[in-house]
């Protein structure tokens, strides 16, 4: 019984985090982009924190901590701050229609499900569903990042594929260094808003623009 | 997991450039800094040379083996030479005032921090600690790459992050799925991160799951080796930092990733029923060759130029470990060390001749034989090493790779020795102009300036890695034959 439900549990939040990644392809303001992405931070605090308690690891609190405070709170109020502060386009940029990119998205989750579920097949239930969650969290992730065309949004994509990686981390069994894999996220993160803001980058350099591509590759007069 | 003692050399490997990074950062002034930065990396590469004496115990934490003790040695060993170079290197630019005293600080910190990591990932005996060191050899050489702050430099080293960071994203999910096997054999924690420990039990590891696991490995640390298609950072990165760092991420850098790759292949040979990860390589291998000769023909830049030339080399020491056997890993190995060895004594002469022609284009860039007979022979022998002509180590390592492919699979031979000569030819097409064409009618200010000590200090890393590849193309040391054989043994 009480199995079933630790089960349960753990699925249902998994899903609620793979549902915001779905969440994030179909926004057309940046703001909701960085609200759902809020979300989806504090839905994989939860997973965390529900792994923590199910398998006796209180070291996954600390992930989860890292997850509720710096990713679900500090990254999107300062992402939220750096749009206004540099006057970065409020709407998101879309390099594939949003339509295309949840048919895609659909198809992604799809496969993950195809490929983890028969190869995990002697693996724990509780860590085969999670796993294909995961993935399909990751991919959607990447996704993101290809679709999209503004340095925020890009990053927000990374940052929902780490989500995806950091899930997997916390559902496999006695995984050691999963906090430790956490903070090193969580500074190349801090890393990449440091950037943002630093060296202004408000577009993603594969612009368009053919100008701007004969001048930046170096290699044309 | 417990920290080596002080009795252990791993603990001064990895210790000695650690405290060097935090000195680094506040030693306020540039010229002892550079100083610092030379000593440090000399006791570093004095640490290491102790380990082909007294090997420790391997640790759940730090191991030395066969295989990662000649690669932490050639890291010590380039750290070291490249940071000769850096110091006369840096001079010069503070000359130019291209650089500030607050940049340099943090360019000396970083560039510890930087050979940290990178020994870090090679001695880990943890596959999690491995992923966090290249992670943050990531950042450390992205913070270097983006030094200038040009327009250039800044898309370059964003360019990088976010490939970079999706790689190693996609190396960590294949991490996971690698402990993942493992567990439900080796029980829960750390026992089933130890490398030591994997390949030992690898055999009833679940095949499905390390097939699936060793994918997004090759994707994720494809992605730092540089191998096509995953390669657009490497050019942008190579050729938009200081000299120096073009230096390390193609001598060191590369390695190290090419290194995890060959950890995790190891482990999954070692089972039966997974599928073979040769042929996976080997078709890496060869779109990196291929794309990378073709590229060096449009090449403007000199740097991305040489960039591209590591393409092409990764590719073909992936293409070798893709092979696999004892002989094409040997010589996998040997073009490892090799191409190491020379690259970056090509990115040293580079980084003279851009200093002193004040461009980076090929075609403002001309007889150089003659404007600088010793930099510019230099130049020339470099470049004719790296293009892979007798009597230079590369040209052996690479006659190895060919003739043992040759000796297996003649039809696999046939494109790679259309690639070798596609590119040799484009290098030497390119060289021609630099160094013998006319020399240039208005040279720039800059030249000639340098004399005295920097120009020495300069030149002798170079001569010095030039030195080591023809020794080792002549005569390959009895020693290091008998260690590269049993290596390739290990890789299977």
């Amino acid at each position: 019984m009480l199995q079933a439900l630790s089960y349960d549990l753990a699925h249902l939040i998994g899903a609620t985090v793979l549902m915001a990644g779905f969440g994030l392809l179909y926004q057309r303001r940046l703001f909701a982009v960085l609200n759902t992405f809020s979300f989806q931070a504090l839905a994989l605090a939860a997973a965390a924190a529900w792994q923590a308690h199910v398998q006796h690891a209180p070291h996954l609190y600390f992930t989860a901590g890292i997850a509720l405070v710096f990713k679900a709170m500090i990254v999107p109020f300062a992402l939220h701050w750096l749009v206004e502060r540099l006057g970065i386009h409020r709407t998101v940029e879309t390099a594939l229609s949003i339509g295309w990119t949840m048919i895609i998205g659909v198809a992604l989750v799809a496969l993950s499900i195809l490929l983890v579920l028969p190869v995990t097949a002697k693996a724990a239930a509780l860590t085969r569903e999670s796993l294909a969650l995961a993935m399909s969290v990751v991919l959607l992730g990447m996704l993101m990042m290809i679709t999209r065309r503004n340095a925020v949004t890009q990053v927000v994509g990374f940052m929902a594929l780490e989500n995806g990686l950091i899930l997997a981390a916390v559902s496999a069994k006695g995984m050691p260094l999963v906090v430790e894999i956490s903070v090193a996220f969580s500074v190349l993160v801090a890393m990449t808003l440091f950037g943002i803001f630093f060296f202004r980058i408000r577009e993603r350099f594969d612009s368009l623009d053919l100008n701007y591509i004969e001048t930046f590759r170096g290699d044309r007069q | 997991m417990t920290v080596p003692g002080f009795d252990n050399p791993l603990t001064w490997i990895l210790a000695i450039p650690l405290a060097a990074a935090g000195l680094l950062a506040v030693l306020p002034n540039w010229r002892v800094a550079s100083w610092v930065n030379v000593a440090v990396s000399l006791a570093t590469f004095a640490a290491s040379a102790v380990l082909f004496h007294h090997r420790p115990e391997p640790t759940r934490l730090l191991f030395i083996d066969d295989f990662n003790v000649y690669l932490v040695a050639l890291t010590a060993f380039i750290g070291l030479s490249t940071a000769v170079f850096s110091a006369a290197y840096i001079a010069r630019e503070t000359e130019a005032e291209r650089l500030s005293s607050m940049h340099l600080r943090f360019y000396h910190s970083m560039y510890q921090a930087f050979l940290f990591t990178m020994l870090l990932a090679l001695t880990a005996n943890n596959t999690g600690v491995m992923w966090v060191a290249v992670e943050a050899a990531t950042l450390t050489t992205v913070l270097m790459v983006s030094l200038y702050r040009s327009r250039e430099a800044i898309e370059a080293a964003w360019k990088y992050f976010i490939l970079c960071s999706v790689g190693i994203g996609l190396a960590l999910f294949g991490t996971t799925l690698v402990y993942l096997a493992a567990q439900p054999v080796m029980g829960d924690g750390a026992d089933a991160m130890a490398w030591t420990l994997l390949v030992k039990r690898a055999a009833s590891f679940q095949p499905d799951l390390l097939n699936l696991a060793f994918v997004f490995v090759l994707v994720g640390y494809g992605t730092k080796v540089g191998l096509a298609p995953l390669h657009a950072w490497l050019p942008d990165a190579h050729a938009e930092g200081p000299t120096p760092i073009s230096a390390v991420l193609s001598g060191l850098l590369l390695n190290v990733a090419l290194y995890a790759l060959l950890r995790f292949k190891m482990v999954i040979a070692a089972n039966p029923d997974t599928l073979a990860p040769g042929p996976l390589m080997i078709m890496m291998g060869f779109s990196s060759l291929f794309v990378s000769a073709f590229m060096l023909y449009k090449r403007g830049d000199i740097k991305r130029l040489f960039a591209y030339s590591s393409i092409e080399h990764m590719g073909v020491i992936t293409f070798a470990f893709g092979m696999g056997g004892p002989v094409a890993n040997f010589a996998g190995l040997m073009h490892m060390t090799m191409h190491s060895l020379t690259k970056s004594a090509v990115f040293f002469s580079v980084g003279i001749v851009t200093q002193n022609a004040g461009t980076k284009r090929i075609n403002e860039i001309s007889g150089l034989t003659e404007t600088t007979p010793v930099l510019g022979w230099a130049f020339v022998i470099a470049v004719l090493a790296i293009a892979g002509l007798p009597p230079m180590g590369v040209f052996m390592s690479e006659f190895l790779v060919v003739s043992s492919t040759f000796a297996r699979q003649p039809l696999l031979a046939v494109p790679l020795i259309v690639g070798l000569l596609l590119a040799f030819a484009a290098l030497l097409m390119r060289l021609q102009g630099m160094a013998f064409g006319p020399p240039p009618e208005h040279p720039h200010p800059a030249h000639g300036r340098a004399t005295g000590i920097s120009t020495v200090l300069a030149y002798t890393p170079m001569w010095a890695h030039l030195a080591l590849v023809l020794v080792a193309g002549l005569y390959l040391p009895p020693v290091l034959n008998v260690w590269f054989q049993a290596v390739a043994g290990m890789l299977g």
